[in-house]
């Protein structure tokens, strides 16, 4: 096996038992971008001298035994994160330049426990999209078929992922921008419960509903990457404020006693016929694994979920990002007649038309005569949803539903529709609607194309997410197939 | 649910989003579109349901008020597109 192609616990063991240095696990991984990333197009940025020093400091840690459990291995970053004197563009040409003067507190404590960053990866603008083709400054290529979407908006820390190009990366998700790449890639991806992981320094989207997590090879490094990221932090007033558990302590082989129920309203009409086989064929599995499958649960306002969604999340952007006036940093226009006209100039050139869209939706449903239409409205059928979730929740542990309805979609299919692209997030956005964590695992394959498994739970109910995903990664082999690049 | 050119100016103009014409085209038709479609949630009987701004609300989040360090200046100023003298610099907001 090659070196880059490790998950974080066989890294970690090559280096502890140093059968190899951090350095050279970096080397493999950077060849490897060398190799593939003209074809993925998965990094805004490749930190390649930066990784080699941050390498060396491993291996000199290493060697004093004052490593941590990621200590010297490689990671990628979503561009959308802040990183200390590393440009931080969110993929949009407002923010080509911007240089962070300090780290987000996710990107702080990766670097405590010996974090080597590799680089920082592509997504759809601002977080907005989901198929990486809304990046200002060029898509990232599905590497299962390269003509296909990688999903988005972290489609490129999926992809690093995939490929071997990293060992694991971290993405953010709002709507499915987590879980989406990481089915339509044949990766993990973890969306915690809102405010487990604390969102100060990442770029602001939708704030209500925006959280950060784990992309892995598998189900026992997204917990190892959580066992880091998670926990308080006083600069993020919404991070909660409990104990984090040793997540590693779900991975057990086994769901005895485990009560799932799948929701019929998420095999949606125009669904793909062999995404609803597969993830069928997956509840045999799960039940063969000793859990309780109940067919008869019913989250009736799922069909709200994308109306409510779509009003909130651009409601929140328009607000947040009104800060990009071209004053303080940024991308900023400077021939203009007056102080308005440069504001206008400086938006209307610095974000693309998908950030947009979005502002003009949002500023719309919050505007006067339309706020108690629109956003109010989209506000109490949250709260419907909300509690709709806390009810199924009440009579089984988790529930399983497809990622996506869809295997990953041909590049430029959806691109003009914004109605179809946003449906690709239809079984993935109630979930920040209710705040509530998700996951999504490798669970088959339609001609060569990735179909995702989402497992769904309670509030601050990771770790029977992480137990159901641990056993069914352990009974089947779909994790362990490479893309043919 | 068809908006008007008008409508659609209106909009950017809050947000001083500089739009031009054949944008302004596009949003009237792609936001009629797109709303027309969210007048499903009216269907949604809301009567006495309260609004959720956060799903997994905390209140009165409370801290010491300690002082701490802020950034250095020089570090904050150094993504400022024009800079004097240690401050950010505007245009003229009244003429």
């Amino acid at each position: 096996m090659d070196l880059c192609q490790s998950t974080i616990h066989q890294a970690a063991e090559l280096l502890r038992r140093r059968e190899v240095s951090s350095v050279e696990l970096t080397r493999a991984v950077l060849d490897r971008i060398e190799k593939v990333d003209s074809r993925v197009r998965a990094f805004v940025t490749i930190t390649e001298d930066m990784a080699l020093e941050q390498a060396k400091e491993a291996d000199r840690r290493i060697s004093d035994g004052t490593a941590a459990l990621l200590t010297g291995i490689p990671a990628a970053i979503k561009d959308n994160m802040c990183t200390r004197g590393i440009r931080t563009t969110c993929s949009s040409r407002m923010l080509e330049n911007f240089v962070p003067p300090y780290d987000a507190t996710v990107v702080e404590r990766l670097h405590a426990a010996g974090m080597v960053m590799v680089g920082k990866t592509n997504m759809d603008e601002f977080a907005m999209g989901s198929s990486n083709e809304h990046s200002a400054f060029f898509p990232t290529y599905n590497p299962w078929d390269l003509s296909r979407v990688p999903g988005g908006s972290s489609g490129g820390s999926a992809v690093s992922v995939a490929t071997d190009a990293t060992i694991y990366a971290i993405g953010s998700d709002t709507g499915g921008s987590i879980r989406q790449p990481a089915g339509f890639c044949s990766v993990v991806g973890l969306k915690p419960t809102y405010g487990r992981v604390s969102r100060y320094g990442l770029v602001a989207f939708a704030s209500s509903l925006d959280q950060i997590g784990p992309l892995t090879k598998d189900v026992t490094d997204c917990a190892l990457v959580m066992n880091v990221i998670a926990g308080h932090d006083s600069r993020d007033s919404t991070s909660l404020p409990y104990p984090v558990p040793d997540y590693t302590e779900s991975l057990v082989p086994d769901l005895k006693g485990v009560r799932l129920g799948v929701p019929k309203e998420y095999f949606v009409e125009g669904m793909q016929p062999e995404v609803a086989q597969a993830i069928r064929s997956a509840t045999v599995v799960l039940e063969e694994l000793g859990a309780t499958v109940d067919w008869d649960v019913s989250l009736p306002h799922t069909r709200y979920g994308l109306a409510a969604y779509y009003i909130i999340a651009p409601s929140e952007a328009s607000a947040n990002l009104a800060r990009y006036d071209g004053v303080k940093y940024g991308f900023s226009v400077k021939e203009a007649e007056n102080m308005w006209d440069a504001m206008e100039k400086t938006k209307g050139n610095g974000f693309g038309p998908e950030v947009k869209r979005r502002i003009m939706l949002g500023t719309y449903a919050l505007s006067a005569g339309y706020y108690d239409a629109y956003y109010l409205k989209a506000l109490r059928v949250r709260t419907l949803i909300r509690r709709e979730f806390e009810e199924a929740l009440k009579t089984v542990d988790a529930l399983v539903t497809p990622t996506s309805p869809t295997v990953p979609f041909k590049i430029g299919e959806k691109l003009d529709d914004p109605i179809q692209m946003y449906l690709s997030d239809v079984c993935t956005l109630p979930i920040n609607i209710a705040g509530v964590p998700g996951i999504s695992v490798p669970a088959g394959f339609a001609d060569g194309l990735p179909i995702g498994m989402q497992i769904i739970g309670r509030p601050l109910g990771e770790e029977v997410l992480l137990r159901v995903a641990y056993a069914y990664e352990q009974a089947t082999d779909w994790h362990k197939r490479k893309p043919p690049l | 649910m068809k908006l008007s050119r008008e409508e659609v100016k209106h909009l950017a103009l809050l947000v001083r989003l500089g739009i031009n014409e054949e944008e302004t085209e596009r949003f009237r038709e792609q936001l009629s579109n797109i709303l027309e479609n969210f007048q499903i949630l009216q269907q949604v009987d809301t009567t006495d349901v309260p609004p959720t701004a956060h799903a997994i609300a905390l209140e009165n989040v409370l801290r010491e008020d300690e002082p701490g360090s802020s950034l250095p200046v020089v570090d904050v100023l150094a993504n400022a597109p024009s800079q004097e003298e240690g401050y950010f610099m505007v245009r003229a907001v009244l003429e």
